[in-house]
């Protein structure tokens, strides 16, 4: 009888190992080693997710549909405190049953979390691709399209969110790259293999620039700048940068190419904390560049708002380009009419948009322009010459700093 | 006016008529009067239609053979169903030898039989028979079918039609050989007894023709089964050239209820019909005349109308047909007057019609709907419409045990496709019309039936329809109109002609069938989509317990329960 059970046993450990959709592979090199143990911060995500795990497990165990509460990721789900200074989740969740028609997202993001897992146990990541395409190897599981294993991912996210877990504990990885920086400022990070510091000089990249890692927690910084400026465009981050901007004004110049990415935010975010200087934004004068570009770094996103307590810059100021800036500089010839969906967008900010609504300001800058209805890029300072800019904008507009929009 | 009156009369001097410019224009070179006199002159019916035999469905081969064979059968079965007798008929059709295309049809039946003085006009002349005079729900109406089919062989072939005829037990077999004589109208007819061992009555009629026998769409078999569908209490057996036996069996022994016949309404009377009735009328006053040369008309409602036409009750109808004719006729239009009884017209009747379907076309669903009688020119209609739907084993089966399964029948059902009367799923709806029980094979296009389902939004009911044709789906639409007086397009009867009031009638039918079906085919797709949302469950909840496992270290064990668990949850869960 005891024999026929270890045989038992025993073919089904066999099964088990030559089972194909086992553990999908995910790591090649590398690893975790006696060196680089489990944080703290990794045992919390652990936890959290043997914690959902099981939570589903015991529902089903005891014959109930088990169920996964989701915060609602949307600009309607968000609440903005001026003391806090950025958008925190509302309350509103979204229940997802275990049901027929949500059974296979179920399965999915229940693989996703066990992928995380693995990963984290590894000391590995995924980029956003790469994990869309590791769900290829789970049969009738997988994702169609990058776009299902994002909203999947970024659901998953903002469920741990909730425990102050966020998407680069999970070791997911988004795609974009950085921003780049120039000017005043060492930046200290560590070499991966051999964990040895290395200090990197932001003043010496001639006419590069330094680009920000998509992970940025590990860094330091040792900085005398006086304030960091993130622009909008490449074109003029290049012009300030290679006539030397930083070193005239002793600044940081941090280029965030449109909406800056989530490495971007937190790197301005750490740095200003860090070193407690202010933030300005530079950017175009349309409804984008306020109420996209400007928003986004200073409170952070709708979407994402389950991790605007990490990835955004609450201290950052409005430098310009204002609409009152078109009138006095006279660059009224230089602007072009706001189309449809600039006057949309502007609305929209004005009506939905819990960070305008908080601010009286903005709201009578938005409506200025709308009135004029016109916008005005960056580079229309060029009108009065290619380094107006340099020789007679920013110094006259640093001057009056208290003027700048919250 | 006119003073003949229906299409063709027994003596059709109509068509005689002297030509409308018989003026002589220029002398010396066109024919006088006189001359022209010389050419005019009688012609028979007989002569006209051996001239058009296309008019009465004997335009090709093929379709000779098909018409023969349906006005016998036609003929068999109105007369065994007014004598009650439950009928039995035997189609046979023999090749003659030595000739591909000349074949004898055969049909016999164990019907009354015939009187024999009645036997050689019956079968040799053209336009003589019981049913043009009278208003009442038959299958033949003008009494030229099977003579024009005697008429037919005896042109293709030379060969006199073949009667045997048995009126009861007691009497002498008769048979018969007739010939046409196509100049007079008349018959030349030999007779002598004979011997019918085992057939206590009955006729059977043996037609030479040149013909084609094929089978398929509009076969003769197809015909004999859609006879079958329509009039389930029939027994047919059928024998083609090659000695093939296919038998249709009753599904009943009910009789078509005993129809009534009817006078004609008033609403449905033509004026020159009118002025013909009140000539023929035996009364002397025109009050009574109404009262009974017409249904639905009473005392009171004779009164109003003599009242609202301003003559006399006490006027002579000959006079009034005469002078105020145009007047009564206005009259009565005028008057409210009841529809007519519905007595005259016996429905198959919706259960019969389920049964008939049943019987010869396999599918998943059936409907069928008889509507109330209603009226066209005064002559009461009734329409009724039987659907099937859905070959079977395309859909799927929930069982009592809540599990959804494919159907069973797919692996039953028959191969032989081309026979079967239902068509696939990306063709148009089949039609099978009927009038007065009878099919109705060719000019589909042509005939209210099809006009009334393409005009029908069926997408309503689920099915596809391109704009302006029929429904696309696998699907049998029969439609029946049972009237004292069918409005055919032609002396074929091949179609029915489209009067507004039949069509609406028509899609109102076809709109009651549709309901029905269309709650049919929701629950089918439902049910479609349940089961593959139920494949989803088993396809997704493998990979839930996989995840579980790797996340919590489970067992196999524990994964398999959690599977299962699940599973049964989910299950559950799905309400029908």
């Amino acid at each position: 009888m005891a024999a026929k059970k270890k045989k038992a046993t025993k073919k089904k450990a066999a099964k088990r190992k030559s089972s194909p959709t086992k553990k999908a592979p995910t790591k090649a090199i590398g690893g975790r080693t006696k060196k680089n143990p489990l944080t703290k911060m990794d045992n919390v995500t652990i936890t959290q997710i043997d914690n959902c795990a099981k939570h589903v497990y015991t529902k089903i165990i005891k014959l109930s549909k088990p169920e996964l509460k989701f915060p609602v990721r949307s600009l309607s789900n968000v609440r903005y405190d001026r003391r806090v200074g950025h958008f925190q989740l509302g309350r509103n969740r979204k229940e997802r049953t275990l049901t027929v028609n949500t059974v296979k997202n179920f399965a999915q993001t229940l693989k996703l979390m066990s992928f995380s897992k693995d990963m984290v146990h590894e000391d590995d990541f995924a980029t956003k691709r790469e994990a869309y395409y590791v769900s290829k190897n789970w049969g009738d599981a997988k994702f169609r399209e990058q776009t299902e294993s994002d909203s999947c991912m970024d659901d998953i996210e903002a469920l741990f969110s909730l425990e102050g877990v966020n998407r680069e504990q999970l070791r997911f990885y988004p795609e974009e790259h950085g921003g780049a920086v120039a000017g005043e400022l060492i930046v200290i990070d560590k070499d991966s293999e051999t964990g040895r510091e290395i200090r990197i000089d932001c003043t010496g990249f001639g006419s590069g620039a330094y680009s920000i890692p998509h992970s940025v927690e590990q860094l330091k910084f040792e900085t005398k700048a006086k304030f960091i400026i993130a622009i909008e465009t490449g074109g003029m981050f290049q012009r300030l940068n290679n006539h030397k901007f930083w070193r005239h004004r002793n600044c940081i110049l941090i280029e965030t190419s449109g909406v800056p990415t989530r490495a971007t935010r937190r790197f301005i975010r750490k740095l200003s904390d860090q070193r407690k200087i202010p933030v300005y934004a530079f950017v175009d004068c349309d409804p984008y560049g306020i109420s996209n570009i400007y928003r986004t770094l200073k409170v952070g996103s709708g979407n994402a708002a389950h991790l605007n307590q990490f990835f955004c810059v609450p201290k950052a100021q409005f430098l310009g380009v204002m609409p009152q800036d078109i009138i006095d500089f006279k660059l009224q010839d230089a602007t072009h009419p706001l189309q449809a969906v600039d006057i949309k967008r502007a609305k929209d900010a004005l009506k939905n948009d819990p960070f305008f609504q908080a601010h009286k300001q903005w709201q009578k800058a938005i409506n200025q322009m709308l009135k004029m209805g016109v916008r005005a890029e960056q580079q229309a300072l060029a009108k009065w010459g290619l380094n107006f800019v340099i020789e007679e904008y920013l110094p006259h507009k640093l001057k009056n700093v208290n003027k700048f929009l919250p | 006016m006119s003073q003949q009156l229906g299409l063709f009369s027994d003596e059709p001097n109509q068509r005689a008529k002297k030509p409308m410019a018989a003026k002589k224009t220029r002398a010396g070179r066109g024919n006088t009067a006189e001359q022209m006199a010389k050419k005019q002159r009688e012609i028979s019916v007989s002569e006209f239609f051996t001239k058009n035999r296309h008019l009465l469905g004997f335009d090709s081969p093929r379709k000779a053979l098909l018409t023969a064979i349906k006005e016998a059968v036609d003929n068999s079965l109105d007369a065994c169903e007014e004598a009650r007798v439950v009928p039995e008929i035997l189609v046979q059709i023999n090749q003659l030898k030595g000739a591909d295309d000349t074949f004898t049809v055969i049909v016999e039946d164990n019907g009354p039989g015939i009187v024999k003085a009645q036997v050689p006009l019956i079968f040799g002349k053209l336009l003589y028979g019981s049913k043009f005079h009278r208003l009442r729900q038959s299958r033949g109406q003008q009494g030229i079918g099977i003579s024009a089919a005697g008429m037919y062989g005896q042109l293709t072939t030379g060969n006199a039609v073949r009667v045997k005829s048995r009126t009861s037990r007691r009497s002498i077999p008769h048979k018969f050989s007739i010939h046409l004589d196509t100049n007079k109208n008349k018959p030349i007819c030999t007779d002598s007894a004979c011997d019918w061992d085992g057939k206590k009555h009955g006729t059977r009629v043996e037609i030479d023709m040149e013909g084609e026998f094929r089978r398929g769409q509009r076969s003769i078999e197809e015909f004999l089964k859609l006879v079958a569908v329509a009039n389930p209490h029939v027994t047919i057996k059928f024998i083609d050239p090659d000695q093939n036996v296919i038998d249709y069996i009753a599904a009943t022994k009910q009789l078509p209820r005993e129809t009534d016949e009817i006078k004609p309404h008033p609403h449905g009377v033509e004026l020159g019909i009118l002025i013909k009735m009140l000539q023929d009328s035996s009364e002397k006053w025109i009050k009574l005349a109404l009262q009974r040369d017409f249904s639905r008309v009473g005392p009171k409602v004779a009164a109003d109308i003599c009242k609202l036409a301003k003559i006399s009750d006490k006027g002579h109808p000959k006079r009034i047909a005469k002078e105020e004719a145009s007047r009564l006729k206005k009259a009565i239009d005028a008057t409210k007057i009841k529809a007519p009884s519905s007595s005259c017209i016996a429905p198959i009747g919706e259960g019969l019609i389920l049964s008939g379907l049943k019987k010869e076309v396999e599918a998943d669903f059936y409907v069928a709907s008889t509507r109330s009688p209603v009226v066209y020119r005064g002559h009461p209609f009734l329409v009724e419409v039987g659907i099937a739907y859905g070959r079977p084993g395309d859909s799927m089966v929930l069982l009592d045990s809540g599990k959804i399964v494919e159907s069973e029948d797919k692996k039953k059902r028959k191969r032989n496709v081309a026979e079967e009367l239902m068509g696939f799923a990306d063709e148009p709806a089949r039609i099978i019309r009927y009038a007065n029980r009878v099919p109705l094979l060719y000019q589909g296009s042509a005939c209210a039936i099809t006009k009334a389902i393409t005009q029908t939004a069926w997408k309503n009911y689920g099915l596809s329809q391109p704009r302006g044709s029929l429904p696309v789906g696998p699907m049998v639409v029969l439609v029946h109109i049972a009237s004292v007086w069918v409005p055919f397009t032609s002396e074929s009867k091949e179609a029915i002609a489209s009067y507004p009031e039949i069509i609406k009638e028509l899609k109102l039918g076809l709109q009651d069938c549709g309901r029905k079906l269309g709650i049919y085919i929701r629950k089918r797709k439902k049910l479609a989509g349940e089961h593959k949302k139920r494949e989803y469950i088993t396809m997704y909840i493998p990979h839930i317990g996989e995840a579980l496992r790797d996340i919590l270290s489970l067992t196999d064990k524990q994964v398999n329960i959690t599977v299962k668990k699940l599973t049964t949850v989910l299950e559950k869960s799905r309400k029908l």
